[in-house]
Order: structure tokens, then C-alpha cells, then sequence
């Protein structure tokens, strides 16, 4: 019996052909992961089902009666819940306003916020979904606001749960608290659909798997009977590296140092306390942590996008403390920021003007004070080719690429700023296993053009195979100092948890 | 020190507050009408033209029937017709909503001035036409200072007061508000929730044309009982500022009125006082008081009270 079955799906957006023919069965009762390269049409796929777009041919059974869903509204008559790649909260309102809008419970005339604060909470403790239902949810971490998430679609009597990408904003251990839930989902016999690029994830937590590449599905495999690195062939339609190995290499003189820094966050709080470290040219010094120990306000500060309270930043032995962005893009500092829909890209702007911004006014690309659009066409295209963009199309808007291509353009255009410092901050968040095998290659070309890169990432496992040096930070302080060859994951692990390096040698 | 007792003077004199009150009625009602229309997403500086062909409307009306309820009434029908305008280009067709509204104030400017001659047989300023009179509420009228203050005073400053309780009431109490602010925030989420983004936005515009009509039709009937060309004077563009003051909350908007409306009285009171001399020349400044406040409030807190996030952001639906 299938819960969902999606028949020669066809959906075509200018210029691509995001679902070519696509055909997805998914078992009732069962975890379904689908799997693909960035790009390969997953969230558009899933997106038809919850009647975001429609497809252009084929059909979709649900419970083995043909359905059409012309928007949301359907699809949750269906029974049909969905959790998006990029979350769609309401910021200002509440846990339990958020759960309900839509649905709202009323008494009289008024909006019921009694009874919708008791369902929340019924849901959360049945299904171990832990929120704080009177918190707006610009206030909660992005773990709760994933369970909030989940509550919605719950709340709405989904039988059919699609979890799009759920796992690449969360931590290890909220990872682990997902699946508990998604087991406990199972068990009450719900239907989930995962899609994820970690493929450790899909072989622990699925039974099925469809892969997908290039807007066709290129396999479906019984999870016990396959492996990771042949579900990474479907994908690529090559053998992939799974972990990139770094040759040795000499670092030469230091190229960036902090010294004393304080920074405070949004709400004024220290959110970076006395951290001193040195960069020096063809190093990596890795940032491992749990996000929202003073990471992205650490970046911030050092690529000047937020105020520095104490201490100093030099670059190349001179003080930039207090430079500007663009001050210090001149001096040579080039940023992969971890948000690349905040900090990385417009999304209404074509890529042409995504991979000149910072740049833009570099004899490059202008004529006089005019743009050159020849130059920056021509430019376009090389980058696109050179990082292997999809679809190859320069006037795509920076928003409808999917999100691993949004990062190869960020990425493309940062390190074609021949930087003498790199500032990159989760570099492969989101991408599948061919694109962060490429990314990790890129910069580990850096390091060997003699670029010092500084890179902070929430992945224990991309922090130990790039990192020279490891730096682990704690409530906004530097732990301790080790090296990859010389640690253990749980020796960081301690760390990252609050132990000073001595304590956590101790053990 | 003339000037000091001279404020002092007028701090203790009921005519300033009768006066602040009644200067803030207008406000109140055009803010609130903002307040709608924003929390829903869409930007109206509208406002100004909405109040003055409700002024306008009721003008008209009121001379045709005799009757100044019925012309309170077609101002709010004209407030709601120009504001369906701009909802349907802001809305419907996604179209930069400054723009819009600053077109229709034009328009609004336009066909009172012109419709001026045709109807009323003048330009600039028709004869009294009716005015909707002060109601005496017994018992208050007989306390000592406030009853000097709201005893006899139009109902159009209780209907903004109601009209504010409605609509804190209608916002943050039912399901509807719930809806309004949800679109105005993050309008994709509304959307994958079934929730109707179009309809609810046209609601919050079109309420915004019933408020500002009223504040139109008080300038006009509610307060001279005549109408006189581009007689809203700027006091729409001092709505928008008190909504922004007041955090785009109905109670909000309320008190930042009550303040534009204590600084017009103020201004008002000072330009008689007998203490001061003030030489008829010097007098338009104090009328410019209530606009240096709007100048230091829009730059002082425009950073401290934050819009919603997609006000002024069309939507417009994937494939
Ligand atoms: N609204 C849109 N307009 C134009 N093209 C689009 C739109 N949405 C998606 N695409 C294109 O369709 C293709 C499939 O995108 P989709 O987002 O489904 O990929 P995905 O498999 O989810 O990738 P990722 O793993 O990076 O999230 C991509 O080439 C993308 O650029
Ligand atoms: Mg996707």
C-alpha cells in the first residue's frame, strides 16, 4: 500500500527541467529518504506534492486515489505536512500562534489562545517535540524551531510528513533527538519523506531511498541492501571521495591576528570574550564549536560587519580594527558567510550581478562609472564553468537557484578575489557529497597558494580534515588549542561542551 | 520668565486639552487606518488623499441631503473606493506602493480642486453646509475642569476612542489579527499555510479607506462644517508618523496622536497668550511645531520601532 505516489512528474521552470519524468512511490509507514546533487530537483518535487507549484504532466495518488493539490490548502486536506528547507515561521508571533495560524481555535469571536497553548503542548509531550510555547520564535534556537515546525504539520492531522533537508541547520545531538522523533512518528504510523545530503543520515534513520540527479531518478535502493558510497555513484554517476586528504604544507608568516577581542551580540550581550588567535599564510585554523557559542558574531567582527567593543585586528602586521567591509576586501580579506541567503547573495538579482558584488566597481567589470555587461557576462561564464553552477544560465535570479549552487556562486566568488585571507564560515552547509568534495579541494588549493584561511564550522568531521591547527570555542572563549593528528573527536567533543583543554586531557 | 508662565498658563487652561483632543481625532483615526494597512504588508502613504476626498465626500453629501450623517457615511464609501485603488495596484499587480500612493494623493487633490467649480459653483472654500454638533453628556459636564474638557465635545473624538478599542481588539484577539500581522511578517509562511495573503492584504487597505474617510469627514463636517482645498494639510503624513511612534499598535498610535494633538494645541495656545507678544508674522512657526516633532520622532525611533517585516513587499506566488 503506498501513502504517496507521484507518476511521471514533468515540471519545467524557464531555462531548466527540474522534474523530468519523475516517478516516487513511498510505502505507508515508512521513512522514504531521496537523495541527490544539488539542483537534482528534490524540494521542486516535494513542493507539487504540498501544492506550492504544479506540476506540467503526470499524477499524484494519495492513499491510491488520484488527487490534484492547486495549493496548501489541499495538501493538508490531504493529510499532507510539510517542513521546508528554509523554515516559514512567523518571527514576531508566538510558539502556539505560530502552530495554529490557519487553523485557529476560536471562542466566540475571539482567537482561542487557551486552547491552542493546550494542544501545542499535548503534541509536544506526545511526541517528545520539546517548545516553549509562549517564546516568539525569533527568540529559539533553530533546533525548536524545527520542532515547531513538525507541531504544525502534526497539529494539521498530517499523516504524510515531508522533511526537506531538516538536519543540514542542526547539531549533532539535535540531529539525534530528530530521528528519535521521526521513529516515534513512524511508529504511530506516519509516512515521512527525508531528504538530506548526509548519507550516514539516510543509511541510519531510512528504509527506502530514491536518488535522484539531473532532474531524473536514477535509483531506488532498499536502505539494508546498499551503502554509502554506492547511493553517492547513483548521485554522481561517478565514484566520489567521501573525505578529502590534505598533503603537508609549510605555513609561512602570520597574515591575520586578533588580539583581545570582545564583540557583543544583538541583544548586548559578550557574545565573544577576550579570544586572540593568529592566522598564518597556507594555514587552516579551524573554529569547532556548538552553534551559538560567538561564532557568527567572531566572523562578523573580523570581516566588519559588526562593532568591535575591545581589542585589536591586524592584517599583514598593520591595525585594521574598526575597518569598513570594503576596507578590508582591499586589504585581502575575502568572506564565505554561513548564511548565504542573508549575507551571501540577492535574491532578485541575476548571478551576473551575484558574482561582481564587491567588486562591482573594479576596472573588471566597469567602463568609465558604467557597469562593462560584456566583461561581466564573459565572467560569469567562466566562474559558472570553472565552479560548476547549475544550471549554467548567467540571468538566473540568485533565488531560484537551489541552495548548493547558491553557495558554489558565493564560493566561486570569493576565492576568484584571490584573497590573502579567508574567512569561511560553513562552507558545505546544504551541499551534496560531489560539491563538498569540490569545495573542500578548492580550499585546500588555497592553502596552497599560500592563503591563510580561517574556518568555522558546526561539522566535527570537515573541521578535522581541513583544519592545521583546531580552535574550540565556548561560550564566546577559546577552550583550547589542538592539532587534527593530535586529538580525539572527544576530546574536542569535551570541549566544545565547556572543558578547558587540561581538564579535558584529564579526562 | 513670561514664557515659562505662559506654558504654565496653558497647562492648566481646559481649552488646551479640549483642543489637543480634538486636533488628535483626525490623527487617531487616519493612524489607525495605517496601522491596517501596514501590519498587513502594504505601505499606504495614501492616507492624505483618502482624508481629503472623504472631506471632500461629506461635504458634498451633506449639502445634497441635509444631512451630515449620510455625508459622514459616502465619506467613508469614497475613503474605501480610493483605498480599493490601491490595494488592487499594490496587490494585484505588485506595483511600488509609494508610488501608487503618492498618485493618489494627486488624484485626490485633483478632483476635489476640480470638482469644486461644477459643484459648488467656486473654487477654494464652499459655504457651511451642516456640521455634525458637540454632544453634551450630562453629569460630566457639570465636573469641575474636565467637564470644561470632554462636556460638550463632537462624538467623532469618542468614535476614535471606540475605534481604537475595536480595533486593538480586532488585531490581537481574534483570528482575523492574527492573519493580518502573520501576512504582513512573513506572507510566504501565511501562504503554505492555506491562509489567503491577497484577501487578507485587500482587508487591511480597504480598512485603512474606511478610517482615513472618517478622519476626512471630521476634518470637514465633523469640525467646520465646510470643505476648502488641500484642507488635510500634511495631517496624513503626521498619521503615518504617530502609527510608526506607536509601534503600529492601535493603542499605540492612539497615544503618539495625543501627542501630535498636544503639540498643535500647544502651538495653538501660545500663538494667543497674552503674555507673549507674537507678531502675526511669527506665527506660521508655531504652526510648524507638530512637523519639527514629526521630523525628530521619524528620526529618532523610525530605528526603535520596527515595520513588519515584508510592509511595503508585494507577493507574488511561485508557479
Ligand atoms: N522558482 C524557480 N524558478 C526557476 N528555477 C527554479 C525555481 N526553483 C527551482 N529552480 C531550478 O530547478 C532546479 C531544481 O531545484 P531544486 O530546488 O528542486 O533542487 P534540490 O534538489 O532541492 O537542490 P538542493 O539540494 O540544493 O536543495 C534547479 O536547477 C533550480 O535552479
Ligand atoms: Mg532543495
Amino acid at each position: 500500500m503506498y501513502a504517496v505516489e507521484m507518476v511521471n512528474i514533468v515540471k519545467r521552470f524557464p531555462g531548466v527541467l527540474a522534474n523530468d519524468h519523475v516517478t516516487l512511490r513511498v510505502k505507508k509507514g515508512s521513512i522514504h529518504a531521496i537523495v541527490g546533487e544539488n539542483g537534482a530537483g528534490k524540494s521542486t518535487l516535494m513542493n507539487q506534492l504540498y501544492g506550492l507549484y504544479h506540476p506540467d504532466e503526470g499524477e499524484i495518488f494519495i492513499d491510491g486515489k488520484k488527487v490534484v493539490i492547486k495549493g496548501p490548502r489541499d495538501a493538508i486536506k490531504e493529510g499532507i505536512g510539510m517542513v521546508h528547507q528554509h523554515f516559514m515561521l512567523v518571527d514576531t508571533l508566538t510558539v502556539a500562534e505560530n502552530v495554529v495560524l490557519g487553523s485557529e481555535p476560536k471562542k466566540g469571536l475571539n482567537f482561542d489562545l487557551k486552547r491552542a497553548r493546550k494542544e501545542v503542548m499535548e503534541l509536544s509531550e506526545k511526541y517528545g517535540l520539546t517548545v516553549d510555547v509562549d517564546a516568539k520564535v525569533e527568540d529559539i534556537s533553530v533546533g525548536m524551531q524545527q520542532r515547531v515546525e513538525i507541531i504544525k504539520t502534526l497539529y494539521r492531522g498530517a499523516n504524510i510528513i515531508i522533511l526537506d533537508e531538516p538536519t543540514a541547520v542542526l547539531t549533532p545531538q539535535e540531529v539525534e533527538e530528530l530521528f528519535a522523533i521521526m521513529r516515534k512518528l513512524k511508529s504511530d504510523g506516519k509516512t515521512i519523506l527525508f531528504i538530506s545530503h548526509k548519507l550516514h543520515e539516510v543509511m541510519e534513520i531510512s528504509d527506502r531511498v530514491t536518488v535522484m540527479r539531473l532532474g531524473k531518478v536514477t535509483g531506488e535502493l532498499e536502505t539494508s541492501q546498499t551503502n554509502p558510497k554506492e547511493i553517492a555513484r547513483y548521485m554522481v554517476g561517478r565514484d566520489v571521495v567521501l573525505t578529502v586528504t590534505k598533503e603537508f604544507h609549510e605555513p609561512k608568516d602570520t597574515v591575520f591576528e586578533v588580539k583581545n577581542l570582545v564583540v557583543k551580540d544583538n541583544r548586548g550581550l559578550v557574545a565573544v570574550n577576550d579570544v586572540s588567535f593568529e592566522v598564518k599564510r597556507g594555514e587552516i585554523v579551524g573554529i569547532a564549536g556548538v552553534a551559538g557559542n560567538g561564532q557568527t558574531e567572531l566572523v562578523e567582527a573580523i570581516t566588519g560587519l559588526r562593532k568591535i567593543e575591545s581589542g585589536h585586528m591586524y592584517f599583514e602586521g598593520k591595525d585594521v580594527t574598526g575597518f569598513t567591509p570594503r576596507q578590508l576586501r582591499e586589504q585581502g580579506m575575502a568572506h564565505i558567510p554561513e548564511d548565504r541567503l542573508k549575507h551571501g547573495l540577492i535574491k532578485e538579482f541575476e548571478a551576473y550581478y551575484n558574482v561582481i558584488l564587491g567588486g562591482h566597481y573594479k576596472t573588471l567589470f566597469t567602463n568609465g562609472p558604467f557597469l562593462n555587461h560584456n566583461k561581466i557576462f564573459e565572467y560569469t561564464k567562466q566562474l559558472m564553468e570553472e565552479f560548476d553552477v547549475r544550471p549554467r544560465r548567467i540571468e538566473h535570479l540568485g533565488g531560484n537557484f537551489s541552495g548548493g549552487n547558491q553557495q558554489k556562486l558565493v564560493v566561486g566568488r570569493e576565492i576568484n578575489t584571490n584573497p590573502k585571507f579567508l574567512v569561511v564560515a560553513q562552507p558545505t552547509r546544504g551541499l551534496d557529497v560531489g560539491a563538498i568534495e569540490f569545495i573542500h579541494k578548492q580550499i585546500l588549493k588555497m592553502r596552497e597558494r599560500d592563503v591563510g584561511i580561517l574556518l568555522i564550522s558546526m561539522e566535527l568531521e570537515e573541521i578535522f580534515s581541513l583544519s592545521d591547527r583546531i580552535l574550540v570555542m565556548y561560550e564566546g572563549e577559546i577552550m583550547g588549542e589542538v592539532r587534527p593528528e593530535e586529538t580525539t573527536v572527544e576530546e574536542v567533543g569535551m570541549m566544545m561542551t565547556g572543558h578547558r583543554l587540561e581538564e579535558a586531557r584529564r579526562g | 520668565m513670561r514664557i515659562v508662565e505662559a506654558i504654565f498658563l496653558v497647562f492648566i487652561n481646559p481649552l488646551f486639552y479640549k483642543i489637543a483632543l480634538t486636533a488628535a481625532t483626525p490623527l487617531i483615526f487616519a493612524s489607525l487606518g495605517g496601522v491596517y494597512s501596514e501590519i498587513t504588508g502594504v505601505v499606504n502613504i495614501a492616507l492624505e488623499g483618502i482624508m481629503l476626498l472623504g472631506a471632500f465626500t461629506s461635504v458634498v453629501f451633506t449639502w445634497l441631503t441635509g444631512n451630515v450623517w449620510i455625508g459622514v457615511l459616502m465619506a467613508v464609501v469614497s475613503g474605501v473606493a480610493l483605498a480599493w485603488l490601491h490595494a488592487w495596484g499594490s496587490i494585484k499587480w505588485a506595483g511600488n506602493q509609494v508610488v501608487l500612493g503618492t498618485a493618489l494623493i494627486l488624484i485626490a487633490q485633483g478632483i476635489t480642486g476640480f470638482l469644486m467649480e461644477p459643484i459648488f459653483g467656486k473654487p477654494g472654500q464652499t459655504d457651511f453646509v451642516g456640521k455634525v454638533e458637540e454632544i453634551k453628556i450630562p453629569g460630566i459636564a457639570e465636573i469641575p475642569f474636565i467637564g470644561k474638557v470632554i462636556g460638550e465635545i463632537s462624538p467623532f473624538v469618542y468614535m476614535a476612542f471606540a475605534a481604537v478599542a475595536f480595533s486593538w481588539w480586532l488585531i490581537y484577539k481574534t483570528n482575523l489579527g492574527l492573519r493580518m500581522r502573520s501576512v504582513g511578517e512573513n506572507p510566504e509562511a501565511a501562504d503554505t499555510l492555506g491562509i489567503n495573503v491577497y484577501g487578507i492584504r485587500y482587508f487591511g487597505v480597504l480598512m485603512s479607506g474606511v478610517w482615513a474617510g472618517l478622519a476626512g469627514a471630521y476634518l470637514s463636517v465633523g469640525e467646520v462644517g465646510l470643505f476648502k482645498e488641500l484642507m488635510s494639510g500634511g495631517r496624513g503624513f503626521i498619521a503615518l508618523a504617530a502609527m510608526i511612534l506607536g509601534k503600529y499598535n492601535p493603542v499605540g498610535a492612539l497615544l503618539a496622536s495625543l501627542l501630535f494633538g498636544a503639540s498643535t494645541a500647544f502651538a495653538n495656545q501660545m500663538q494667543s497668550s497674552s503674555l507673549i507678544h507674537v507678531s502675526d508674522t511669527v506665527k506660521p512657526l508655531f504652526d510648524m511645531i507638530p512637523f519639527i516633532l514629526t521630523i525628530i520622532v521619524v528620526a529618532g525611533f523610525v530605528g526603535k520601532s520596527r515595520p513588519p517585516k515584508a510592509d511595503g513587499v508585494p507577493y507574488e506566488k511561485g508557479a
